[in-house]
């Protein structure tokens, strides 16, 4: 397999001018994945300050309901309420080694902004965070709270003033900038080396799992579901038990219904094309131009998906399902019920396909869900879709 | 001898206009390319219109949305191509894509269809030398030109490996950033043509940022054979949106006052700082 290949998936599809930036991140990467100091501050900034490791729950209502042992992974719990910091954390580290000044990043619904401004305040790096005019207005909190972080938020007017659109111009800043500025990408897509370096920042999430749960069980688990947008907390949770016994299930955005049109399931209803810096499925249309999409869940609201999930369908070694809004909603509402834990509206996408999936387990069965962030950003949207009653 | 080596040897340097095929509509579109045609643009850029142009600054991402919006295809690119083949036989005409439409269509269909409809180069905005492999036998096998970029970034390494695969011309990026009119070109300019002069004989031409007639003086100062101006142009097709006839009267005024930068002075009344506005 070439490098930067995930299959035939991957590459570096980006402008002449990005080509230095990128080699120059792949060796600076090669070289602190090696160094002792970089291990070992990271280290510190995951556990001291971002609250490593997170725990893996044992549900016991939703157990019993459902007729299996369900565990979360508690990533809700972590700094910021998602996953996001185990990236942000990895990345704005990897950029001080660098000697750069400065942190750009692209965000949704907003929650990789957050961590980004976390990570550079906690870092001492200035951080700009792109975001589609139209997430500022349906996240105003997180646009807030960025700011609150010492971050200064750019709405973004142009193409469809959502995520991608917030990822091309950062990429487009970066451009600019390549000498000062390290472009902190949020998940496992774009060009090489990024989808390689987020999951491996990510895949702390699967390793503190895989050990939990033989403590607890002395087994591997049968079945880890996690939701898919670009895919970071799916790759972060799945890449530690690709080798192993174990049904991994990535559950992407099923928005108003795969006949709709209106979602954001690339990996079920794509096709391969490249997008933003590399080869993946897309949702694209017969000419190659990216559609838009729709999720309940800002987060899963994006056209493409990170290469190696692409490969790991192909494959077979991961199966990819869709879950609608309504279901994610019901979800919502399930899980905060009968544990009392309000999942992100994200997260919501793999809860509610593991209260499909749980008919196929017996009672001893072990299901891992990957809870990769909190509802809290989600209550006021909610509240408002259900006309204020909870 | 193909059109564009065929131009490059009759003229030094030359004059390289941009157009978004389908801005600001289908139709209007031709006529805007005639309009730049008749006004002394020496080889014309087309672009296939996209929904994601990550290399492009403010000014060309609306000319792709205005066109995206009017409902231009490929298919709408290469007809315009036809089209514009049909007024100038013997101008070379580069179609300016992203690499998806390509992938999406199929190389070998593409760069069939590319040199059916009568262009003489592709230029892939976002696909660098070491992702080129999936194109290269096409255009060949099809007599295309692949139009590669060198940035100012990009090590002598790798424009060693670039020079390697271009032909045609090479296009060097004046600066770090996306396209887009600037107040002034980086000072390094000359040193970077220098640099990849000494590493080919393909002629080579000088864009981004390329705006004002004084630009276009000092990258033919520079030793450049060819400047290409996109930004400048486009904004005037958006700025006359309404008024079609002073869209195309503006176009021609700014390429003739752009042209006089090639020539060195040859009536030192001209206003020399005369800005293109």
């Amino acid at each position: 397999m070439k490098a930067g290949r995930y299959g035939v998936y991957g590459g570096q599809y980006v402008p002449e001018t990005l080509m230095s930036a990128l080699i120059e991140l792949e060796e600076t990467y090669e070289r602190v994945r090696e160094d002792p100091e970089f291990s070992r501050r990271l280290s510190w900034y995951l556990h001291e300050y971002a609250g490593r490791e997170t725990p893996l729950t044992y549900c016991s209502n939703l157990s019993r309901d459902l007729g299996c042992r369900v565990y979360l992974k508690r990533e809700d719990l972590l700094h910021g309420g998602a996953h996001k910091l185990n990236n942000t954390l990895g990345q704005a580290l990897m950029a001080k080694f660098m000697g750069k000044r400065r942190l750009i990043a692209e965000t949704g619904a907003g929650q990789h902004g957050v961590a980004t401004a976390i990570a550079g305040a906690a870092l001492g790096l200035p951080v700009e965070v792109y975001m589609g005019e139209v997430d500022t207005r349906r996240q105003a909190l997180n646009a807030f709270r960025m700011e609150l972080l010492g971050a200064r938020v750019v709405p973004v007017a142009s193409g469809t003033r959502t995520l991608k659109d917030a990822i091309n111009a950062a990429m487009r800043d970066w451009v600019a900038n390549l000498g000062e500025t390290h472009y902190l990408l949020g998940s496992c897509v774009g060009p090489h080396p990024f989808p390689r370096i987020v999951r491996d920042f990510q895949s702390v999430i699967g390793e503190e799992a895989r050990r939990q749960v033989l403590e607890r069980e002395g087994r591997l688990p049968d079945t880890i579901v996690a939701c898919v947008g670009g895919g970071s907390n799916a790759i972060g949770i799945f890449y530690p038990f690709v080798n192993d016994d174990v049904a991994l299930v990535g559950v992407e955005a099923g928005g108003e219904g795969l006949e709709s049109g209106r979602h954001g399931a690339s990996l079920s209803r794509g096709s391969v094309g490249v997008f933003q810096g590399a080869l993946s499925y897309l949702l694209q249309d017969g000419d190659g131009q990216a559609l838009e999409t729709h999720s309940v869940a800002a987060g899963l609201d994006h056209p493409s998906v990170g290469p190696e999930h692409a490969m790991l369908k192909d494959s077979g070694r991961v199966r990819y399902e869709a879950v609608t809004d309504a279901e994610a909603l019901a979800a919502f509402r399930c899980l905060s019920r009968t544990e009392g834990i309000i999942p992100a509206l994200e997260s919501a996408h793999a809860v509610a396909y593991a209260l499909r999936a749980a008919d196929d387990l017996d009672r001893d069965g072990i299901l891992v869900v990957n809870l990769s962030g909190r509802g809290d950003k989600d209550v006021a949207d909610v509240a408002s879709l259900h006309g204020g009653t909870a | 001898m193909s059109r564009i080596d065929d131009l490059f040897a009759r003229k030094n340097p030359v004059f390289i206009g941009f157009t978004v095929a389908g801005d600001p509509g289908i139709e209007a579109s031709l006529r805007v390319a005639t309009t730049m045609i008749d006004a002394g643009v020496d080889l014309l850029e087309i672009a296939i219109p996209y929904s994601d142009p990550v290399a492009d600054g403010p000014v060309i991402e609306r000319a792709h949305v205005r066109a995206l919006g009017a409902g231009t295809t490929p298919d709408d690119a290469f007809a315009l191509v036809r089209e514009v083949r049909g007024h100038a036989p013997a101008l070379p005409l580069v179609l300016f894509t992203y690499y998806n439409i390509i992938h999406r269509r199929g190389a070998d269909r593409f760069f069939a269809e590319a040199a059916a409809a009568g262009a003489d180069g592709v230029l892939i905005v976002d696909l660098p030398s070491e992702e080129s492999g999936e194109v290269a036998p096409y255009a060949a096998r099809h007599g295309i030109d692949r139009i590669l970029l060198i940035a100012p970034t990009t090590s002598p390494e790798r424009q060693h490996a670039i020079l390697r695969e271009a032909s045609g011309f090479v296009y060097l990026i004046s600066l770090e950033g996306v396209t887009g009119e600037r107040d002034r070109l980086p000072p390094n300019l000359t040193g970077l043509v220098g640099a990849v002069r000494e590493k080919t004989d393909l002629p080579l031409a000088v864009g981004f940022g390329v705006s004002r007639p004084e630009h276009v003086a000092a990258v033919a100062a520079a030793g450049a054979n060819g400047v290409i101006v996109g930004s400048a142009l486009v904004r005037l097709i958006e700025e006359h949106s309404s008024d079609e006839t002073a869209m195309h009267e503006a176009l021609a005024t700014a390429i003739t006052a752009l042209r006089r930068g090639l020539v060195p002075d040859p009536e030192p009344d001209i206003p020399r700082r005369a800005r293109i506005e």
